[in-house]
C-alpha cells in the first residue's frame, strides 16, 4: 500500500542523500519524492510517497528517518486530515480537428494547454492522484508522447 | 588560529587523551600540529587497528574514542573499525583528512568520498568546508555520538581547511534542534510495566548492551532483586549482571546456556532491557518465547517491535528507566517456584565439555578466570574463539568483556585489547584469539612493542578457522572448503617483533604459560596447541527455535 510522508529536513548537503540511503539500505521503495525549500530557508520539505507492505514497515521507516540528526520531524499522511496535489506535464498529438476534443476533456479536470505547435500539444494538469489517473486514462486516445510527474505533494490541514 | 589547532583545541575540550592515527597527505597539518600538542597519538600500524583501538578505549572507559587518519585509503581502511562500531552502539569519532575543498570531485590523488561511503555506518558524518565551523563541528559530533544510542560519527576535514586561519570560538553547548533523544520513560508506560511485572509468574529479564552503555549494572542488580527475575544476557550485555549470581542465566541465543534457552520459552514475561532481539538471541522469530507478554527498554525508537512485537515499549535511557520502575515498585515478586524451576534448569542443563586428548579451548578461558580472579578485561576476535570466551570466562563486571557482537568482525581483538590497555594500564588486557583472527591485525605487535602496551593474547590455535569449520563439519559433511588455514610460527612472530611468545602444547602447561604471560612486563603471544576439531556447544542451527540445541551435551 502507497503511504505519504512528508518530512522536514535542515536545508544541508547531503540531507537527500541519507534521506535516500536509509530507503536503498533497508530495500524500502520510493514510489515519489519532492523536495523544496519552506518558507524558512534553513529548512527543506520533503514529501515522499512510499511504498510499504505492511504496517510495521510504514513505522519502521518513520522511526528510521526520525533517527536520522538532520531530519527535524516527520508526518504520516495515512491518517491525517490533508490536502495532496501532483503537477503532470504531457506532450500529446494534437491535430487542430482535434483540439476542442482535447480542451473538454481538460476542462474537466485541472488542466489546460499550454502550448501548441507542429501538432504537438504541451499539456499541464494539477490534482490529486485519483484524479491524474482518470486524466491520463481518457488522454489515452490522443497519443501520449512524453509524460512527466512532479511526484506528489501533500499539506496537512 | 588555524583549522588544525582549533581541531586540536576542541578535542582537548572534550577530555581527549589519546587518540589512535596514522599519518598521511592530507593531515599532515594537524600531524604537525600534534607534534606540539600534549595529546598522545599512538601510532599503529594500519588504519583498522586504529578505529577498533579507538574502540575498545571507549567500550572499557564509556569516554568516546577518537581515531585519525587521512583521507583515501587511509579513511577506508578506517570503515571496517567504524561499521563495528556502529552495530555496537560505541561512541567514536573518526577523523579523517580529505582533499583540498576545491579538488573535492575532481578524482584528486587520494580522494575518497568519505561522507558518502560512511554514511550508512554512522550516526552522523560531517565534511567541514570551513574552519569557522570546526569547532561547532567537533562539539556537535562528541554530543551526537555519545548521547542518546551512542555510535560513530565522522569528521572530513579538507586540508585547505585545516590551514585556514580564523578565530577559536568553543560554544558552550551544542544544541541541535532535529536531535532530542528521549531519556526517560513515559510515566504511563512505567505504570503499565509495574502492573504486567506484578501479574507475572514466570518473568526472564534479557539484559544487551544498553545496560554496559548506560552504566546501569547497578540498577539491573537491585531490580532484579527487587522483582525476583532470573536475568540472562546478550553476548554485548555480559557482565552488565554477574555471571555468578545465582539469578544469573548466562548468555543465551545460538551458543547461550541450555538454561537460558529454556527458561525464556517457559516464561510468562520478558524483560528485554537494552537489547534488540538479534537473530542471533531469538533463533526462530515465531517461535521465540512463545508464552510470553514483552516490556522492552530502549532508547532508540526504531529497535522496538523491529524484530518481535512488543507489549509495552518504554523508550528513554535504560538506567533512567530502570531507576523509575524501582521507585514504583511496591512489593516483590512473587516467583518462588519460577526460581526454583531455574533453578532446576541449571542443574540439569550446566554448560559442559569433554575433556580431550589435546587441550581444550574452553580449559583455556577457565583458567585465565581463575588466575586473573576475573579481573583482567577481556577482548575477543570473533568465532569460536568469542563464544568460548563468552561462555566460560566468569563476566562479573561491565565493560570487562570486549567484543565485535553486531558486526562480527575478525581482526579487533587485538587492537581493541590496545586501546583498553591505553585507558587501563594498571589492568590485565588479555586479548582471546584464534589462529584465524589474529592474523588479520597482527602487524599491531609493533605498536605494542613501541608504545609498552602490554596486552597479552591467547591464541586458540587449532589450525582452523574453527567456526566456519564446524558449520562445515555439522551442515556441510565435513567439506572443509578452505578453512584449514596455515599461519606462522606465532612465538617467533612475537619475538620478531620485539614481544615474548609461548608456545603450550600440553594441559600442564597451560597455567603457568598464563602465570608468565601476567608477569612479564611485555605484549606476549600465547600460542596455545588446542584440539583442532572442538565445537562450540550447545548451539541452536540457524533458523530454528532456541530450544532445539544440539551438541548432546547440554
Amino acid at each position: 500500500m502507497k503511504h505519504t510522508i512528508s518530512v522536514l529536513v535542515e536545508n544541508k548537503f547531503g540531507v537527500l542523500a541519507r534521506v535516500a540511503g536509509l530507503f536503498s539500505a533497508r530495500g524500502y521503495n520510493i514510489a515519489s519524492l519532492a523536495v523544496s525549500e519552506t518558507l524558512d530557508p534553513s529548512i527543506s520539505y520533503m514529501t515522499i510517497v512510499v511504498d510499504a507492505k505492511d504496517e510495521k514497515i510504514l513505522e519502521q521507516i518513520k522511526k528510521q528517518l526520525n533517527k536520522l540528526i538532520d531530519v527535524i520531524s516527520v508526518t504520516d499522511f495515512t491518517k491525517k486530515e490533508h490536502v495532496e496535489r501532483e503537477l503532470v506535464l504531457l506532450k500529446v498529438e494534437c491535430l487542430s480537428k482535434d483540439k476542442p476534443r482535447l480542451e473538454k476533456v481538460l476542462d474537466k479536470y485541472v488542466g489546460k494547454i499550454i502550448r501548441c505547435k507542429d501538432e504537438t500539444a504541451i499539456i499541464e494538469a494539477v490534482g490529486e492522484q485519483a484524479q491524474i489517473k482518470q486524466l491520463l486514462e481518457e488522454l489515452a486516445k490522443f497519443s501520449i508522447k512524453e509524460l512527466i510527474r512532479t511526484g506528489k505533494i501533500a499539506i496537512s490541514q | 588560529m588555524n583549522g588544525a589547532q582549533i581541531l586540536i583545541e576542541s578535542l582537548k575540550r572534550e577530555g581527549v587523551e589519546v587518540l589512535f592515527g596514522y599519518p598521511g597527505g592530507q593531515v599532515l597539518q594537524i600531524f604537525d600540529k600534534l607534534y606540539d600538542s600534549s595529546l598522545k597519538l599512538i601510532l599503529v600500524r594500519h588504519e583498522q587497528a586504529a578505529a577498533h583501538a579507538a574502540d575498545g578505549y571507549s567500550r572499557a572507559t564509556g569516554k568516546v574514542g577518537v581515531c585519525l587518519a587521512t583521507s583515501g585509503p587511509g579513511a577506508t581502511n578506517l570503515v571496517t573499525g567504524i561499521a563495528t562500531a556502529y552495530m555496537d552502539s560505541i561512541p567514536m569519532v573518526a577523523i579523517t583528512g580529505q582533499v583540498k575543498s576545491f579538488l573535492i570531485g575532481n578524482d584528486a590523488f587520494q580522494e575518497a568520498d568519505v561522507t558518502g561511503i560512511t554514511r550508512p555506518i554512522t550516526k552522523h558524518n560531517f565534511l567541514v568546508k570551513d574552519a569557522r565551523d570546526l569547532a561547532r563541528i567537533v562539539r556537535e559530533a562528541f554530543y551526537i555520538a555519545s548521547s542518546g544510542r551512542p555510535g560513530p560519527v565522522l569528521i572530513d576535514i579538507p586540508s585547505d581547511v585545516q590551514v585556514q586561519e580564523t578565530d577559536f570560538i568553543w560554544p558552550e553547548t551544542a544544541d541541535i534542534r532535529s536531535y532530542k533523544p528521549t531519556l526517560f520513560g513515559h510515566p504511563g508506560q512505567i505504570k503499565k510495566a509495574i502492573k504486567m511485572i506484578a501479574k507475572s509468574k514466570k518473568p526472564v529479564i534479557y539484559a544487551g548492551g544498553g545496560v554496559i552503555i548506560s552504566n546501569a549494572s547497578v540498577e539491573l542488580r537491585e531490580f532484579a532483586a527487587r522483582i525476583k527475575a532470573p536475568v540472562t544476557m546478550t553476548l554485548m550485555g555480559l557482565g552488565s549482571f554477574p555471571m555468578n549470581d545465582p539469578m544469573s542465566l548466562g548468555m543465551l541465543g545460538m551458543h547461550g546456556t541450555a538454561y537460558a534457552n529454556h527458561a525464556i520459552m517457559s516464561a510468562d514475561l520478558i524483560i528485554a532491557v537494552g537489547a534488540r532481539f538479534d537473530d542471533r538471541v531469538t533463533g526462530k522469530l515465531d517461535a521465540f518465547a512463545p508464552s510470553a507478554k514483552i516490556i522492552h527498554i530502549d532508547i532508540d525508537p526504531s529497535s522496538i517491535s523491529k524484530n518481535v512485537k512488543v507489549d509495552i515499549p518504554i523508550v528513554g535511557d535504560v538506567k533512567n528507566v530502570l531507576g523509575q520502575l524501582l521507585e514504583e515498585i511496591k512489593k516483590p515478586g512473587d516467583t518462588a517456584d519460577w526460581l526454583e524451576t531455574v533453578k532446576a534448569l541449571k542443574k540439569k542443563h550446566p554448560l559442559k565439555y569433554d575433556g580431550k586428548e589435546k587441550i581444550s579451548p574452553q580449559y583455556i578461558i577457565q583458567a585465565i578466570s581463575e588466575i586473573t580472579n576475573s579481573q583482567a578485561i577481556i577482548t575477543t576476535e570473533v568465532g569460536q574463539n568469542q563464544m568460548w570466551a563468552a561462555q566460560w570466562y566468569n563476566h562479573i563486571h561491565p565493560r570487562s568483556f570486549i567484543t565485535s557482537g553486531g558486526l562480527g568482525t575478525m581482526g579487533y581483538g587485538f587492537p581493541a585489547a590496545m586501546g583498553v590497555k591505553m585507558a587501563f594500564p594498571e589492568k590485565t588486557v588479555f586479548d582471546i584469539a584464534g589462529d584465524g583472527s589474529i592474523q588479520m591485525n597482527i602487524q599491531e605487535l609493533a605498536t605494542c612493542v613501541c608504545n609498552k602496551i602490554n596486552v597479552k593474547v591467547a591464541i586458540l590455535n587449532n589450525g582452523y578457522l574453527g567456526m566456519v569449520r564446524q558449520w562445515q563439519e555439522l551442515f556441510y559433511k565435513r567439506r572443509y572448503s578452505h578453512t584449514c588455514i596455515y599461519g606462522p610460527d606465532f612465538v617467533k612472530v612475537a619475538e620478531a617483533y620485539g614481544g615474548v611468545g609461548i608456545r603450550v602444547t600440553k594441559k600442564e602447561e597451560v597455567r603457568p604459560a598464563i602465570e608468565k604471560a601476567i608477569a612479564t612486563d611485555n605484549v606476549v603471544f600465547i600460542d596455545f596447541q588446542v584440539e583442532p576439531e572442538e565445537n562450540v556447544f550447545p548451539m541452536v542451527p540457524a533458523g530454528e527455535a532456541i530450544d532445539k540445541m544440539i551438541g548432546g551435551l547440554a
